[in-house]
């Protein structure tokens, strides 16, 4: 069969339907998070000192619905996954960037996409959080020359953790999944034993 | 009907449903979800705009900051809007979904959320600078929560796996010395 997907590749679209596309997929982003207590400053920060697992719960049950979903369809031929954007990986800027922004998500108890949910429901600290977000983004920018060379550092393309791996990607799909259920078996035991609501 | 806030989801439910809306961008437009690189471009865009206008109108933009800054150029140097793009597109939609639910749900309220021992003051200090922070993080791993952990995670990106590994690397290093504020 041939791959129907992704749509937009595959169809010639105009750039009206993408953008009405954008907004859909944006509304029900918004509106998931929303509805996971992600608007609340106080659920995310369940997950750092244990008492609210949520962060965790939802982020790893999206990634393994979306994978799921993606790569079945791509084994039953209905995706064409090199027309489906990869992140390229620069390892080393991505593993600094990632400690960072950690200390920033647990300073300021949101991430980006968390912030403007809980800023449009009227919390402002999520506002603050935004102003701060966007004022951090202009500093990184001045500041910009003094990273850059680090920035294009260990530049590897796409590159899937099957790939690096040199498995099937199913074998990866098959062992985030597991890795998904363990942890959330896990925090429901750590929820008993920190007697959680 | 009560006035009460309705409780949050189960986690597994709207971890589906945002699954199924992500999924679904793969299927129809070949690119998952972000929210940091929108926020980025609006605010490249803002000064751009700003330096212009102070500087003297349009023949000035081909000289603002933004245009002679290395990483902010990228945004504001070709023939569109910088704001003409899908990941501005998605922000608008996820400021409205997240307003509707939250209205629908009776959760919208102007407070400062916050942990049990802390101030206002400090709360919103901290809101600030974990945002600076957060930033400096997402330009430099170019993306962030929604564009690399969750998106590049679904996609099996290796840099994302990398990224959202020292994500809950740095939040735990750093959260016992914030515990004051939250516990």
């Amino acid at each position: 069969m041939n791959a129907i997907a992704p749509v937009a590749k595959i169809m010639e679209w105009g750039p009206s339907t993408e953008v009405l596309l954008a907004v859909l997929i944006g509304f029900g982003f918004g509106f998931f998070l929303e509805k996971g207590g992600f608007g609340n400053s106080r659920v995310l920060a369940g997950q750092w000192y244990g008492y609210n697992f949520a962060v965790l719960r939802v982020m790893f049950t999206a990634i393994a619905t979306a994978m799921l979903g993606l790569f079945g369809l791509h084994y039953a031929g209905l995706v064409n996954l090199e027309l489906v954007h990869v992140n390229e990986t620069f390892l080393w800027p991505q593993i600094v960037g990632g400690l960072i922004f950690g200390f920033g998500f647990a300073i300021g108890q949101f991430c980006p996409g968390t912030a403007f949910v809980g800023a449009v429901t009227g919390k402002i600290d999520a506002m603050a959080y935004v102003g701060g977000f966007f004022a951090g983004a202009i500093l990184f920018a001045v500041g910009f020359p003094l990273v850059a060379r680090f920035y294009e550092s260990s530049s590897m393309g796409r590159v899937l953790l099957s790939d690096w791996l040199h498995v099937p990607a199913g074998v990866v799909v098959f062992a985030v999944v597991l890795v998904a259920v363990g942890a959330f078996v896990l925090t429901h035991v750590l929820d008993k034993k920190l007697g959680n609501a | 009907m009560s006035d009460k806030p309705a409780p949050y989801w189960n986690s597994y439910k709207a971890g589906v449903g945002l699954g199924l809306v992500l999924l679904a961008s793969f299927l129809l437009v070949g690119r998952g979800l972000g929210a940091s690189g929108a926020a980025t471009r609006i605010a490249t865009y803002a000064v751009h705009k700003a330096d212009a206008a102070v500087h003297g109108g349009t023949e000035a933009e081909a000289t603002t900051a933004a245009m002679k800054n290395a990483y902010m150029a990228q945004y504001v140097k070709g023939p569109e809007d910088a704001l003409d793009d899908f990941l501005v597109y998605l922000l608008l939609g996820l400021l409205v979904g997240g307003f509707v639910s939250g209205v629908l749900d009776r959760r919208f309220s102007f407070e400062i959320t916050r942990g049990p021992n802390t101030t206002n003051r400090r709360r919103l200090l901290l809101a600030v600078v974990g945002g600076v922070v957060a930033a400096f993080g997402a330009r430099l791993a170019r993306g962030c929560t929604s564009g690399q952990a969750l998106t590049g995670g679904a996609t099996l990106a290796l840099g994302s796996w990398a990224f959202m590994l020292a994500v809950f690397a740095g939040g735990y290093g750093i959260a016992y010395f914030l515990r004051k504020e939250w516990i």
